[in-house]
């Protein structure tokens, strides 16, 4: 038919068996490929291993403390002279008030123990214990009035020194420029721990605990930064999905395609791009400044998890109408069509087909956006939801979202920057417990696309 | 070619839908020019031509479905029983219950296939209970001709059936909003011969109450099923007759060409 089947024939004729040069060639490119690959991924697998076996090793000791047991005897004629139970009166006893108490118990421990130290001062001695000891027990005392004249046995927190000497961390040659604890304190505690008096186990209340301040390490816990988190996730929770969702779905199937909507289409695609901080420092002018301080909205405050959250929600709609309209594209247009053929309006075909086939989607998009707005810090350090903000739990669902309070990374933040290597290692601590968090909701994720996943 | 049907019937029957001087643009691109047609109530009406020349595009104004295409742009008058469907006033939602439509590719939703076929009715309120949609489903299910196939699993999902399966639910599914007039496009594309007969022995029996317009490839399948025949070329409307007439006696060469084969 055409010049070509007249010519000489393109390729020779061989036999199957041959592998030709240029064969060969393009064999060894995609085995090179294959090769670059698999070092990419090991590489990659590599640094995942070197970065959990790093945060394990550090963190894990943030959950056990050092405890030292002490019988106290809780004297009346120190914590109630009048004997009448009178709980102002007892409230009246300051915790220095207790000091003497702990002296002599820990004396009194030495002695039973048969413990030899050159240590007899009841302020050296207290440098053994946490000084959250005596706010410990006089928060005892104060709740419990009837076992005042009785010996009660606490289980207070060691020193964070002491802490640091059980864990490794402090060894008697740091203690030489060290005025809070001395090696002498050390042999006393190694024969304590012979005797039982010291041990180290399982510390619930850096999970559930609030910060402490600066000198107390021992005592900070993550519990009430947790709330704080909870209570901004629930913000961002309720305002970016509804208006994410919503914005969305109008973009997607309602909206012209004009000047004006592909303006908002790169907005968006460029609000997920700003840097978190500048969402916090908007944050600041607007919601604290304008609406908490001009127009004078008393829940905007600084450091309130609602301002927090809706920072964290500017933040996280970008990343939901995103996924929102990955997963609305992703629905065929077959269906459309279907639903609209039969006769249903634009809204009923969006609500009765679309959404429910793209809501794998949107929820994949929510928990992740979700998840990165958990572990967001740098707006959140702007508008002041910093550390040691708030020592208890909001006393109502309300106060929690206006009360002061800090949230997970941000505290972590807090603890690394402190001066005192005790806090470093709740930092590695608090880091596993987020984790385990964005691991938690990442799988919910996962498990949700899996359950709804359907074909069409 | 003896299986054409094309001598029987003279189509003698009320005009159901009339067109006048329609231009279709998308954007710039001209897709339909000057058409004028005239399609009869109680009549398959066949739009045969090459591919591209705009049968899709002339079908899917009639129930407004190009309205979901931003670009897409209609001029000229198309009436329905006289009412001009591209009126301010007319809803197109409404206007789609009366003109359904079977798209080429079965596109039954993910659900099941009693849901499939009750979505309409309930959409537009048909069932005052739960008994009047059954009677509904299973109405339109036997008009679809494929009740005694899926009667035992009607809460099956509809996308597990078979691709003829598929085409005959969704047929089912847009006669059971009772329309007057249902437009198909390639409905048998996807469809194995056995499948096809099903459907085009279904076409035949809806002529019955409906006014139908269907797009095809197959010559065979226009000259079966339709008692009119409109031949399309390059979104121009070059014949328009009775069936027989186009395939027996075409007027126009281009319509020579293209049902010999010479063009396509
Ligand atoms: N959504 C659209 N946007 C822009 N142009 C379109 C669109 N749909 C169709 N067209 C153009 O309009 C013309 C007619 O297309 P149409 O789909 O109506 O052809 P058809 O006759 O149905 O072809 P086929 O037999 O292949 O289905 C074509 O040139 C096509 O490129
Ligand atoms: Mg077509």
């Amino acid at each position: 038919m055409t010049d070509a089947s007249n010519a000489a024939p393109l390729r020779e004729k061989k036999s199957l068996l041959v592998v030709d040069a240029r064969t060969k060639k393009r064999n060894a490119a995609e085995a090179r490929f294959k090769m670059y690959g698999i070092i990419a991924i090991t590489l990659g697998l590599l640094f995942l291993a070197v970065l959990l076996t790093t945060i394990i090793s550090r963190g894990t000791g943030a959950f056990t403390q050092t405890f030292i047991s002490v019988p106290v005897e809780l004297r009346e004629d120190k914590l109630d002279k009048k004997g009448n139970r009178n709980l102002e009166d007892i409230k009246k006893v300051s915790t220095f008030g207790y000091n003497p108490l702990l002296g002599d118990a820990l004396s009194a421990v030495i002695a039973e123990g048969g413990f030899t130290t050159e240590i007899t001062k009841s302020k050296e001695l207290r440098k053994l214990l946490s000084s959250s000891a005596v706010g410990q027990m006089r928060a005892y005392v104060i709740e419990n009035t009837d076992q005042i004249g009785q010996t009660v046995t606490f289980d207070f927190f060691a020193s964070s020194r002491v802490d640091g000497y059980i864990k490794g961390r402090v060894t008697r040659e740091d203690l030489a420029r060290d005025k809070n604890l001395s090696a002498e304190h050390l042999d006393l505690v190694d024969q304590m721990i012979e005797a039982g008096v010291v041990r180290k186990k399982f510390n619930p209340s850096f999970i559930f605990g609030a910060d402490a301040s600066e000198s107390r390490p021992e005592q900070a816990g993550l519990g009430v930064s947790m709330l704080g988190s909870l209570f901004m996730m629930l913000v961002v929770l309720f305002l970016a999905l509804p208006i994410g969702v919503a914005a969305s779905i109008y973009l997607e199937e309602f909206a012209p395609k004009n000047r004006l909507t592909d303006l908002i289409e790169v907005n968006i695609s460029n609000l997920a791009a700003v840097p978190s901080i500048v969402f916090g420092i908007l944050g600041l002018a607007f919601f604290i400044q304008f609406c908490g301080g001009y127009l004078g909205i008393a829940a905007m405050k600084a450091s309130a998890p609602l301002v927090g959250g809706l920072v964290l929600t500017l933040m996280t709609l970008p990343t939901i109408i995103i996924s929102t309209r990955a997963a609305l594209k992703a629905v065929p247009p077959s269906i459309r069509d279907a639903a609209l053929g039969v006769g249903a309006s634009k809204m009923q075909t969006v609500f009765h087909h679309v959404l429910p086939l793209a809501a794998p989607g949107i929820l994949t998009g929510t928990i992740i956006g979700l998840a990165q707005a958990l572990g967001e810090t740098a707006p959140l350090l702007l508008i002041g939801m910093v550390g040691y903000i708030a020592s208890n739990y909001p006393d109502s669902v309300l106060s929690g979202f206006t009360d002061p309070n800090s949230a997970m990374p941000a505290q972590i933040f807090e603890w690394a920057k402190r001066a005192d290597p005790a806090f470093y290692e709740r930092a590695w601590g608090g880091i596993i417990i987020l984790l385990v968090f964005l691991m938690t909701m990442n799988i919910i994720a996962i498990l949700l696309r899996r359950r709804f996943e359907r074909r069409w | 070619m003896d299986d054409l049907r094309y001598m029987e019937m003279p189509v003698d029957q009320d005009t159901k839908i009339s067109a006048s001087n329609v231009q279709i643009y998308y954007g710039d691109n001209q897709a339909i020019k000057d058409v004028n047609v005239e399609i009869a109530d109680k009549t398959v009406t066949a739009f045969i031509g090459p591919s591209g020349c705009g049968k899709s595009t002339f079908l899917r104004c009639l129930n407004r479905m190009n309205d979901t295409i931003d670009i897409c742009r209609v001029e000229g008058t198309i009436k329905i029983d006289g009412d001009d469907i591209y009126d301010n006033a007319v809803d197109p939602v409404q206007l789609r219950a009366k003109v359904g439509m079977v798209f080429q590719k079965p596109n039954p939703f993910p659900k099941s296939i009693y849901d499939n076929v009750a979505y309409g009715p309930k959409v537009h309120g048909l069932a005052k209970s739960k008994a009047d949609l059954d009677v509904i489903v299973e109405k339109a299910l036997r008009r679809g001709a494929i009740w005694d196939e899926v009667k035992d699993r009607l809460h099956a999902p509809g996308t597990g059936l078979s691709g003829g399966q598929q085409q005959r639910l969704c047929i089912a599914r847009a006669v059971a909003t009772e329309p007057e007039v249902l437009l198909m496009d390639e409905p048998c594309s996807a469809l194995d011969p056995i499948a096809t007969a099903q459907v085009e022995e279904l076409i035949d029996e809806l002529r019955q109450s409906y006014s139908l317009v269907i797009v095809t490839h197959s010559m065979q399948q226009a000259a079966r099923v339709s008692q009119r025949t409109a031949f399309f070329h390059l979104g121009n409307l070059v014949e328009f007759g009775d069936t027989s007439q186009i395939f027996t006696n075409p007027q126009d060469s281009r319509t020579e060409s293209y049902i010999t084969g010479r063009i396509g």
